[in-house]
């Protein structure tokens, strides 16, 4: 691709930005590739890390110490039983949907795997001899892997939302679901345009996203095709509703010949009307604002007179095993509008850096919900393990998904497919430990254990958790193991008073 | 619960004490029984306690985390009110138990969970005439899951409110998770300990000399890497505290 001039003229010069990332934060690089604790290992120790969670620390602040006001609240509890009232009768939704948009002029292509979704972009692409598309952001299209099998195809994508167009240059996944590149800072991205442009450029915030917005802008015009995202698609009118603080969205909606619009399932929404509700909730919990910049509605191509929008449009609509979740105790999941808040709210997140430590296309605690669930249900299942479990995520989420409760219940379903020794271990552990007697005497044990020199820490050495803890931890004091139990029995002995056998004494 | 304004409390009070504090911080346990004796209770320490089942279910045995919380059950349903020094334990009884449990065992939970108390909670409930003194500046870590499983965050700080000579100073980020997160904290060494620093740094910066919490589990955390990193920070349960000013008010 690179051996002749690009289509593209805002892809010029691409090589001459410097690439500083680890392997694993490579945009082509499939994710779940290797050992989760060494990737997290490897993100929380770069120095960006530190950086990146102080930033995103102030940006959670901003957003959440509010909470909920009641205005939004009220919202929030009326966009919860959309998105569960949408999840009861998806099947149903996404047949009026594609009803409404072939009825529109739109075409509409189910795709059960990304394979089939690629498929079916690649063959529009081929049919109306595509070179150059131009994308706005698309989780989705990260799912799928589009970018790679386009380029394979001799196709140039541009993306056009400013954080995707920096990762895309520092040839990066997104590192948030809505704040591409959150991980990156200002200096960061003035390096990177200075490289590309090959000169020294003023570095305040609008003069870089001036400079970003003079290359991109040459492609809006120049672009066959147009790849979008879906932020909801209304069932009743077939509208394809796109968010965003840029305008990106609708010049790539409606300058290029044919646009593509991926969606998965589940951004199905019942009505036009719930877009009052799902449009300034969703732009509270993403960006803090009323409402976004742009809300780009698109209802079938351009019909004869418009004077914009394509000639052709097409609805991709990906399953990925989504459907089988519904029915399911994770349904609920489904319910996520893709704010990205709980990204934000997580701690671990933060102090990872951001997405790429979670080594996933979606990370967080919605990512670490989602992934697990979807595809062949092979990928990211230790996912659900990289939390604290704290909570926050739930307090942020716009459609009170129970995150926190999942992520035990996957945990569980993740043993549960495992090895049989740990969970002949927990169950050994359990009845042994529901026994009194015997949990005094493994009580006492580690009481005896402490006080011999050495032993607590060989003892910890033999198992990985035992490893794990005391990386950069002491161990914990043992030596006073049991002491408030013998306080207390030797006071009522004293007192003459009673003793606490009591019930489940066996 | 707490809200509410009891005439009486309850008289015949059971101390959970959690495994965790049972094996590595006994000094709680011990504090919690002192001060529900002083508020004039009949206090109970049931030999016949284990474990809540936390570790096992947050580790992905729901199987194993049942039995004990059937336990649980069997123990402290005898009792007018159950106190803990333990948050955390204290929300997994809250929280989980009626979750994971079926049929009439998420009943009982639920019985007995609507008069379980983390100890602040308790004293802020009952304990308004309860005299207390000691000099100290203290900032307050809130657990995450007495924090948001609970949904407690004024009872800590109402009851440290009534100390005498005690003084309070937030520290930033008080409601953000310290790392630990039960074998969390094992499984993703880094991350975790990443976490305390920053806990502990934000601790630090208040000007507190001491970190105080309701979780034996975020203490253990915590301590473990201040005294790791030869940190200056001192570590101080909540139940501690409260024992040593109910102490300090009688002298």
């Amino acid at each position: 691709m690179n051996a002749e001039t690009p289509r593209s003229a805002a892809l010029r010069n691409r090589d001459n930005v410097q690439v500083d990332r680890p392997e694993w934060a490579a945009a082509d690089t499939p994710p779940h590739r290797r050992p989760l604790p060494l990737v997290t290992r490897e993100a929380v120790a770069r120095p960006q890390a530190r950086a990146t969670n102080d930033r995103l620390i102030d940006t959670n602040h901003r957003r959440n110490d509010d909470k909920w006001p009641p205005h939004m609240a009220a919202l929030r509890e009326r966009a919860s039983v959309i998105r569960r009232e949408t999840l009861r009768d998806l099947d149903g939704y996404l047949g009026q949907l594609t009803r409404s948009v072939e009825a529109a002029g739109g075409h509409v292509h189910r795709a059960a795997t990304p394979e089939d979704a690629r498929r079916v972009i690649g063959e529009v692409a081929a049919a109306h001899d595509v070179g150059l598309v131009v994308k706005s952001k698309s989780m989705v299209t990260e799912e799928i892997a589009l970018t790679p099998y386009l380029e394979e195809r001799g196709v140039e994508v541009v993306e056009t939302d400013l954080g995707e167009y920096i990762v895309q240059l520092a040839d990066e996944r997104p590192g948030h679901i809505i704040g591409p590149a959150i991980h990156k800072s200002r200096e960061d991205v003035h390096k990177m345009f200075n490289e590309l442009a090959g000169e020294e450029l003023p570095g305040r915030p609008e003069e870089l996203t001036a400079f970003a917005r003079g290359r991109l802008r040459e492609d809006f015009h120049r672009a066959d095709m147009g790849i979008s995202g879906v932020n909801f698609a209304c069932a009743d009118t077939g509208t394809l509703t796109l968010v965003t603080n840029e305008g990106n969205g609708r010049m790539v909606t409606s300058q290029p010949r044919v646009h593509v619009a991926v969606m998965t399932v589940e951004k199905v929404v019942p009505r036009l009307a719930d877009l009052g509700v799902l449009v300034p909730l969703l732009s509270h919990a993403a960006t803090g604002q009323k409402v976004s910049g742009y809300q780009s509605m698109v209802t079938g191509p351009r019909r004869p007179g418009e004077p914009d929008g394509p000639d052709e449009l097409h609805l991709v609509i990906l399953d990925n095993g989504r459907t089988d979740i519904v029915g399911t105790r994770y349904e609920e999941a489904l319910a996520c509008i893709r704010c990205g808040a709980c990204q934000i709210a997580c701690p671990v997140f933060r102090t990872l850096g951001g997405g790429h430590g979670y080594d996933s296309v979606y990370g967080g605690p919605i990512g670490a919900v989602l992934t697990p669930l979807i595809g062949d249900r092979s990928e990211g299942a230790d996912l659900p393990f990289l939390s604290s479990l704290c909570g926050a995520c739930a307090d942020v989420c716009p459609v009170q998904i129970p995150l926190p409760d999942m992520l035990v219940d996957l945990r569980a379903d993740y043993e549960a497919g495992g090895g049989r020794a740990p969970r002949v271990a927990w169950s050994l552990w359990s009845r042994f430990w529901a026994w009194p007697a015997a949990y005094r005497i493994s009580v006492r044990g580690a009481r005896v254990a402490a006080r011999v020199p050495g032993l607590v820490r060989a003892l910890a050495g033999r198992s990985a958790l035992g490893r794990g803890w005391a990386r950069g931890r002491a161990l914990p004091p043992l030596r006073r193991a049991g002491d408030a139990r013998r306080w207390f029995a030797r006071r009522s002995g004293d007192a003459g008073g009673r003793t606490e056998g009591g019930r489940g004494e066996r | 619960m707490p809200d509410e304004q009891p005439a009486r409390a309850p008289r015949n009070v059971a101390v959970f004490a959690s495994c965790i504090a049972d094996l590595a911080a006994p000094g709680p346990v011990r504090a919690t029984v002192r001060v529900l004796e002083a508020m004039g209770l009949d206090v109970a320490l049931p030999a016949g306690q284990t474990c809540c089942g936390q570790p096992a279910l947050n580790s992905g045995f729901p199987g194993p985390a049942r039995r004990l919380m059937r336990h649980w059950i069997e123990v402290f349903e005898p009792y007018d009110a159950v106190v803990s020094p333990s948050g955390s334990c204290t929300a997994t009884v809250f929280h989980q138990y009626p979750r994971v449990l079926g049929g009439t065992w998420a009943a009982r939970a639920r019985e007995v969970a609507a008069r379980t108390y983390e100890l602040s909670q308790f004293v802020a409930a009952y304990g308004a005439d309860l005299p207390m003194r000691l000099d100290a500046t203290v900032t307050y870590h809130d657990s995450c899951h007495m924090l948001r499983s609970l949904g407690e965050r004024s009872a800590p700080r109402t009851v440290l409110g009534r100390v005498d000579g005690l003084r309070l100073v937030e520290m930033a980020e008080h409601e953000t998770c310290c790392g630990f997160g039960g074998t969390f904290a094992a499984k993703f060494p880094e991350v975790s300990v990443g976490l305390a620093d920053q806990k502990i740094a934000a601790a630090t910066d208040s000007g507190a000399g001491l970190l105080v919490s309701a979780d034996p589990g975020c203490l253990t955390h915590l301590t473990a890497r201040v005294v790791d990193t030869r940190g200056a920070v001192r570590t101080r349960h909540i139940a501690e505290l409260i024992a040593d000013a109910v102490e300090g008010a009688q002298e």
